[in-house]
């Protein structure tokens, strides 16, 4: 790295500065050891804007890289389609409700709340429709979950393909569901004794279903309406959407317009033609429900490489499990040779995100970045080369393995993996 | 009821005609499949005029749409190829699905005969009928796919847990790291001007 490159950052930024400030007021009192922000700007000056200007506020146009992205290539077609969480850019645990990712199988449904119902029937002892007036009179309860899409980093079997944790990780989001616990509705129909699974059912063109043991419907399902205090938004489910914590978002039915109680799995079409997990041997997993541990470093990571240059350096990522909390988080800078237990910090709660930092004294040199999660149960989040011996090439669902930046002399960091 | 909670009294009873509207869905067992039959040549009809620009005249699929034909004994091969007839367990599914979602951006537009048909005309297609066959309400459940006993259970509790519950290493762990694969080489990645400035900024 010459020395020009390394001062590069901060003698960009002085230059373009300085340029600002001499079109200002204050143009002649700048010299080369004052910082050209320590200025009268203008917003140091004129008015904003007023409080009736963004009755329903957006972020700072300086943060217009925090978006959702998709990669066109990955499906047939932009309605039945993913797209991604800019997890490179986030930080804490909770997503904001304006990029959690999409995934849709005939689009986002236009729903009109006041036209929208829930039908309960089956082996009940009484079949019954919900409005959404009704539904709003049941006691409701709030959590935080994760809903990760059980083909999160689905791309990377094979190797390392997407360059971004955005791409490779960012098929999840963790919001503050506020919905009826889907047992109290179940109570009010009264589920008859050989009632052992659950439908649940979309209004969309897809009429996205699934199969729900009923243990897993009566534990802590949640039929939710609010997600991070306001309605669930039309790409999430609204009105209505089933929450399944800990398990594959495939399941977390959008737009829920019927559950129906039987003594038998449905088996339909995406629990068997999709989100079963073929092996190596030609059968193949199915009812693959929980998402186990998983980590990823989410900063330094390709999308936010290290700009500052040596020095002190901020390392964090995100952590969950399925099956409980997240404990404890490890991380290493040499590819695995030396390890760290991570700091975790914010809320911990089961089956949601938690957000880990690792601060180190970053001397310049390349980096292999990696973080290990461990979960409530004793489960250590396994390297990709472990799925791989257990899996092989072709479950496309389900890949918790470790992911590895490499991060060279510049910071610039790449998907990687490594021996 | 096994749930022994008092109900709060809220929604109203669903009549059997709501019920009959909404509740379509079909297992297996042959439960919920309407009354109906249709054949294979009336599915090819159907088939070519609905179908066959998305997932090809053969089911072979076109572009990046599903393949729903072929590909038998493939699901051990590097690139498997996942059909009605090499991977899917059950007929039932087909009927369902394509009964509620297809054909994609007019769904629910098919009467269940001519669901009958398309199944027909799908099984035709993987080989498994003549181009005589019927598929009826009355025969449905016997029409078995090959792939039916290919699906186990999630074992991953008692396959992987164990495996993956040991105390890890911490502190020399290995002698030596090599990098083996990079995702620069396959150069794959939406371009974006911003997250491309901020990548080059460090440079």
């Amino acid at each position: 790295m010459t020395e020009e490159n390394h001062n590069g950052p901060s003698r960009r930024a002085f230059l373009t500065g300085a340029g600002a400030v001499a079109a200002g007021t204050l143009a002649g009192k700048a010299s080369a050891e004052t910082d050209p922000a320590i200025a009268i700007k203008p917003w140091m000056q004129e008015l904003g804007d007023g409080v009736d200007v963004s009755p329903y506020g957006m972020p700072s146009p300086y943060e217009e890289d925090v978006k959702r992205r998709t990669v066109e290539w990955l499906t047939a077609d932009p309605v039945s389609s993913i797209n991604f969480t800019p997890i490179h850019a986030l930080d804490g645990t909770i997503t904001p409700n304006g990029v959690c990712f999409e995934r849709h199988h005939s689009g986002v449904a236009k729903v009109d709340p006041a036209e929208h119902r829930l039908m309960i029937n089956g082996l009940v002892d009484r079949e019954l429709i919900f409005t959404m007036e009704d539904l709003m009179r049941f006691p409701r309860e709030n959590h935080v979950y994760f809903l990760e899409c059980a083909a999160n980093s689905g791309m990377e079997w094979r190797g390392s393909q997407l360059n971004g944790v955005q791409f490779t990780h960012g098929m999840i989001h963790n919001v503050e569901y506020t919905g009826i616990p889907l047992r109290l509705l179940l109570e009010e129909a009264g589920v008859k004794t050989e009632g052992k699974w659950l439908l649940a059912e979309g209004a969309d063109a897809a009429a996205m279903s699934r199969s729900i043991p009923m243990e897993k419907a009566l534990d802590d399902c949640l039929v939710a309406f609010k997600m991070n205090g306001e309605a669930l938004r039309p790409e999430q489910g609204y009105p209505v959407r089933l929450v399944v914590p800990g398990w594959e978002g495939n399941m977390w039915v959008k737009w829920l317009r019927r559950l129906e109680v039987g003594d038998q799995p449905w088996h339909h079409r995406e629990e068997t033609s999709k989100y079963t997990d073929l092996l190596d041997d030609g059968t193949a997993r199915r009812f693959t429900w929980e998402m186990d541990a998983k980590s990823v470093v989410t900063s330094p990571s390709p999308q936010a490489p290290i700009t500052h240059g040596p020095g002190p350096t901020v390392l964090t990522g995100l952590a969950w499990s399925g099956r409980g909390t997240i404990p404890r988080v490890d991380v290493t800078i040499d590819g695995g040779i030396t390890w760290h237990k991570a700091r975790m910090s914010g809320p911990s709660t089961p089956k949601a995100l938690h957000r880990f930092y690792y601060d180190f004294e970053w001397d310049g040199s390349p980096l292999l970045v990696q973080s290990r999660a461990h979960d409530s149960t004793g489960y250590v989040q396994p390297t990709k080369d472990q799925l791989r011996e257990m899996r092989g090439l072709n479950s496309i669902y389900h890949n918790n393995g470790i992911q590895t930046w490499a991060v060279d002399a510049d910071g610039k960091a790449e998907n990687v993996e490594i021996s | 009821s096994p749930l022994a909670a008092e109900p709060l009294g809220l929604g109203r009873p669903a009549t059997p005609e709501e019920v009959a509207v909404w509740d379509i869905d079909v297992r297996p067992d042959g439960l919920g499949l309407p009354e109906g039959s249709g054949d294979v040549a009336t599915g090819d009809g159907i088939y070519t005029e609905k179908c066959s620009a998305c997932h090809g005249v053969f089911g072979e699929g076109a572009g990046r749409w599903p393949v729903l034909a072929g590909g038998q004994g493939s699901l051990t091969d590097a690139r498997p190829v996942k059909t009605v007839g090499s991977y899917w367990p059950y007929l039932s599914t087909v009927f369902d699905y394509v009964h509620r979602a297809m054909p994609f951006g007019d769904a629910q537009s098919l009467t269940d005969d001519e669901v009958y048909a398309i199944t027909a005309y799908l099984l035709y297609l993987n080989d498994e009928v003549d181009e005589d066959f019927v598929l009826s309400s009355e025969n449905f459940t016997e029409a078995r796919l090959p792939n039916e006993e290919g699906f186990v259970p999630d074992d991953r509790m008692e396959i992987e847990f164990p495996a993956f519950s040991k105390e890890p290493c911490m502190t020399d762990c290995k002698p030596e790291v090599e990098i083996t694969m990079r995702a620069a080489v396959l150069d794959v990645t939406p371009e974006e001007t911003a997250a491309k400035e901020a990548a080059e900024k460090a440079e």
